[in-house]
């Protein structure tokens, strides 16, 4: 994926199987975002395809969607003036499909998806524990339950596949776990789950799999024991010192005081 | 005691303030209140007596003993403010009210009777020419109505904290205390109530015969509603009819039916039904604006369409079809037909743009269709619509043998050619009014919203933005339509003209867009209401004229400085522009719909 004269993900060959949960993770501004804007079609790829069940996915996000992969956004996009109830009922639009002519006439048939749409959306409210907030709206909820909500949304359409776009950020230790617990219950679901985090320890707890992502390009792939092992790694999140640079002891500590709270996650594993 | 001068030494800042003894006139409150109740009823009484000695002045102010024209408002005003003052003192009976007990509404509603008070006695003296044409019945109600505001202001304010005489005075509290339950039968009775009141208020607006008159019918309607606003009543009324949708809407269409049975004179049916197809075209144009929010400022082409199809079947000598005469319904259906066709048209290539490249385009979109038409004349165009002519002596329906064209006696009541087509107009409102409630509560309906709120993620779950939102587009463009047909038999003739941009009379697509906002955008009640005011004000205010349009303009500006989510809110909007933090659910009090602190305010 190109803008212009940068190339923000190169040929990134990745693979989630079924019931898995693989994580995505990567320095700021290594291109986890753009690789999943390039997975739902938000952008189209200048090379390469998106394949989901062995079809190749058009670049249309409805389409994406509609095939069985939903996300959630980095920065919450709910829709801030509906309901919450009604937020999830949106995500249901895939999985329904009454037009304008029913929703004019009102015949039965209408009654009952809408009744079976709103009984599947309460049943998600009550999974990640929102169900008593149905008629706020989602402009008014706390932080954390609106990353909820987003989850919620997305799991409305049914989806095979989940991309989780950093769901911890800005949460506190106990709303990460309850996270953590969150995702897992989703794998149960037979949900398979790609999640970018910054959190080590949420993603080394969490994740069968874990992909480093460095300036576009994919360092490394494999289990939590492999990454964490791996030199590259660490060196691409702290930076390498400069072989023979004089004064160079001073400078690696330097970096590494400053890095210090990324150490400290990386190495608590 | 005048600590009113000393308040500027005092500073507001410490946590409580404290309630001072008076507000800005520094007189007891025992006194203040019985000015305001004193003041309200001697008020009513000058109106009883002559305020001019010539008849020049419209409406005859001469007569001793008899109120009439604009003392008649005085009269309403006054016994509003007694009554308010009555419910102040506490009586019983009347604590309905004023339930959160606050002084602004007695404020308001005092102001309501300076104001029209006063302003009649300027406007006899600025007509007639001079102090001199004021009888001693003008000097006593200019001073008869200052009383009432006068002890208004002695009252203490309802917010003491803030010198901002808006907000110290007429604030809306925060919190107003439930209302006894009362049983759904209460409910409708109160529904029916208000309707009767409604049909009155806006029938004696439309009928009103002279601009002073309707100036100072809109000085006291909009005090006293402003008054029932900041007492509470007007959100207790809502949260009645959302318990009571249908009722109330049956009620409504009952109303509206009702209007024509109170005229005497075509007229004012006339414009009644210029209003209701203006409203109905500003509710289509609502489903595209208020619940898809694309901005489109060439809607009134679609208006257009639907009428220019209906003279073209019409069966009208000067049609270039004038051989064929489709029934109402065929011609009805063609027109809307005919509108969705160019809305999908239009649509279809402009859809892909969002925001402010989607209105330039409609914008556009909407002037080429005036100039089309207006050049398709045979010489410069093809031989369609007679271009600046347009098609001319279009004739009266006929349904089921039912002549429109001719006056009809019904039970005692003569209906002329404008109510019949007002009637038929009810029911095509009707129908839009359904469809829109219809669409705005179901799966497409949601999209729209979500599309509304944050394409991306709506496209992100699953929803084709293009398609819903061309549905949004060709439904709102044939709902226009449907108007449209009947709007070219209400007028006789199409002509190109009133199909643009913006003029001073409507419809044209600024005023269709400003009537939806003004009214409330994404509400069903709030376009009709902005379409029978930009359709009253230039109607009745003639020296308006050609500066309707600048005045419009400063009335919007203010509207959106005031009020942004517009005159009757939608829920969702009110949230949106008042910051309140307070969650949106029920609660043992009615929740108020404005906060204590706005965030223009802070
Ligand atoms: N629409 C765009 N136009 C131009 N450049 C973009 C665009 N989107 C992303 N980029 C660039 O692509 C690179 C990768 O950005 P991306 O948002 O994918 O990073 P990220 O790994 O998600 O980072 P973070 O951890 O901060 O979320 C950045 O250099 C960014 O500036
Ligand atoms: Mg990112």
């Amino acid at each position: 994926m190109r803008f212009g004269g940068l190339t923000a993900v190169r040929s990134v060959d990745f693979t989630v199987n079924s019931g898995e949960i693989v994580g995505l993770i990567g320095p700021n501004g290594a291109g986890k975002t753009t690789f999943f804007n390039c997975l739902t079609g938000l952008y189209i790829p200048t090379e390469g395809t998106v394949s989901y069940k062995g079809t190749v996915l058009p670049p249309k996000p409805h389409l994406v969607t509609k095939a069985g992969i939903a996300r959630t956004f980095q920065n919450i996009r709910l829709f801030a003036n509906m309901t919450v109830l009604e937020n999830v009922l949106v995500g249901r639009h895939t999985r329904t499909k009454e037009g304008l002519w029913s929703a004019l006439l009102r015949g039965p048939g209408f009654k009952k998806a809408e009744k079976a749409s709103e009984d599947r959306a309460m049943e998600l409210l009550e999974f990640i524990g929102l169900a008593h907030k149905r008629d706020h709206l989602a402009r008014n909820l706390p932080y954390g339950e609106q990353r909820k909500l987003e989850i919620a949304r997305a799991l409305a359409s049914e989806p095979g596949l989940l991309l989780l776009d950093e769901p911890t950020a800005g949460m506190n230790p106990q709303e990460t776990r309850a996270t953590e617990e969150l995702v897992f219950a989703i794998r149960d679901m037979g949900i398979a789950v790609l999640v970018i985090e910054h959190d080590m320890r949420f993603i080394f707890n969490l994740c069968d799999r874990v992909a480093v992502l460095v300036q576009g390009e994919k360092l490394v792939e494999g289990t939590s024991e492999v990454v964490q092992a791996d030199e590259r790694v660490i060196a691409a999140y702290l930076g390498e010192p400069f072989e023979g640079d004089p004064g160079q002891a001073e400078a690696a500590e330097v970096a590494a005081a400053e890095s210090t709270p990324g150490t400290t996650k990386g190495d608590a594993q | 005691m005048t600590e009113t001068t000393k308040t500027p030494a005092t500073p507001p800042a410490d946590a409580v303030p404290t309630r001072p003894a008076h507000g800005l006139v520094p007189l007891p409150e025992a006194a203040a209140r019985a000015l305001l109740l004193g003041g309200g009823i001697a008020t009513a009484a000058s109106t009883f007596l002559a305020w001019t000695w010539t008849s020049e002045f419209p409406g005859d102010l001469t007569v001793t003993g008899y109120p009439g024209g604009l003392q008649v408002l005085s009269l309403i005003a006054g016994i509003l403010t007694a009554v308010f003052a009555l419910a102040s003192y506490g009586i019983r009976g009347l604590g309905w009210l004023l339930p959160a007990r606050n002084n602004a509404p007695l404020v308001l509603v005092a102001l309501g009777g300076f104001g029209v008070t006063w302003f009649t006695a300027i406007e006899i003296a600025a007509k007639l020419g001079g102090l001199a044409n004021w009888e001693t019945g003008t000097w006593i109600a200019i001073i008869a109505s200052l009383l009432p505001l006068l002890g208004a202001l002695a009252l203490p304010p309802d917010n003491a904290g803030t010198k901002d005489f808006f907000k110290s005075y007429l604030p809306k509290p925060d919190r107003i205390p439930a209302p006894q339950p009362i049983s759904p039968w209460m409910q409708r009775a109160v529904i029916t109530v208000v309707s009767i009141i409604g049909l009155a208020v806006f029938t004696y607006g439309i009928d009103t015969e002279y601009g002073e008159l309707f100036i100072g019918f809109l000085i006291v309607v909009v005090f006293t509603i402003w008054a029932m606003h900041t007492a509470g009543l007007l959100d207790r009324f809502s949260a009645m009819v959302a318990a009571n949708r249908s009722f109330t809407l049956a009620m409504g269409f009952l109303a509206a039916i009702a209007f024509p049975f109170t005229q005497t004179d075509d007229h004012y049916a006339n414009i009644g039904v210029n209003i209701l197809i203006f409203g109905t075209v500003a509710l289509g144009l609502n489903i595209v604006v208020g619940l898809a929010g694309l901005l489109d400022l060439g809607y009134v082409a679609f208006l257009g369409v639907g009428a220019y199809t209906a003279a073209l079947v019409s069966g009208s000598e000067f049609s270039k079809f004038s051989g064929v005469q489709f029934p109402f319904w065929a011609a009805a259906l063609t027109g809307a037909a005919a509108s969705l066709i160019f809305g999908v048209l239009i649509g279809a290539p402009t859809l892909r743009l969002r925001g402010d490249y989607l209105a330039i385009v409609t914008l556009g979109f909407g002037e080429i269709f005036r100039i089309a038409v207006n050049n398709m004349d045979g010489e410069s165009g093809p031989d369609l619509t007679n271009g600046p002519n347009g098609i001319p002596s279009i004739p009266d329906l006929n349904l089921l043998g039912f002549n429109f064209g001719e006056a009809h006696d019904l039970g005692g009541f003569t209906l002329g050619r404008f109510a019949n087509y007002y009637l038929l107009m009810v029911l095509i409102m009707a129908i839009v009014v359904t469809v829109y409630t219809r669409a705005a509560d179901s799966r497409i309906g949601r999209s729209w919203i979500a599309i509304r709120e944050d394409e991306t993620a709506a496209t992100a779950m699953g929803i084709n933005g293009f398609r819903v939102k061309l549905i949004a587009f060709a439904l709102g463009a044939s709902l226009a339509g449907l108007a449209g047909t009947v709007s070219a038999h209400v007028t006789y003739s199409v002509v190109p003209n009133p199909y643009q941009f913006a003029g001073s009379t409507p419809p044209n697509s600024a005023f269709l867009l400003a009537a939806v906002v003004l009214g409330g955008m994404g509400t069903v009640a709030g376009p009709i209401l902005g379409a029978a005011l930009l359709y009253l004000l230039p109607e009745k205010l003639d020296f308006l004229q050609d500066k309707s349009l600048l005045a419009f303009g400063i009335a919007l500006i203010l509207l959106m400085r005031f009020r942004p989510e517009g005159i009757i809110a939608n829920r969702r909007r009110q949230l949106e522009f008042h910051e309140t933090g307070q969650l949106d659910v029920p609660d043992t009090e009615t929740l108020t719909d404005e906060p204590a602190i706005t965030k223009a305010g802070a």
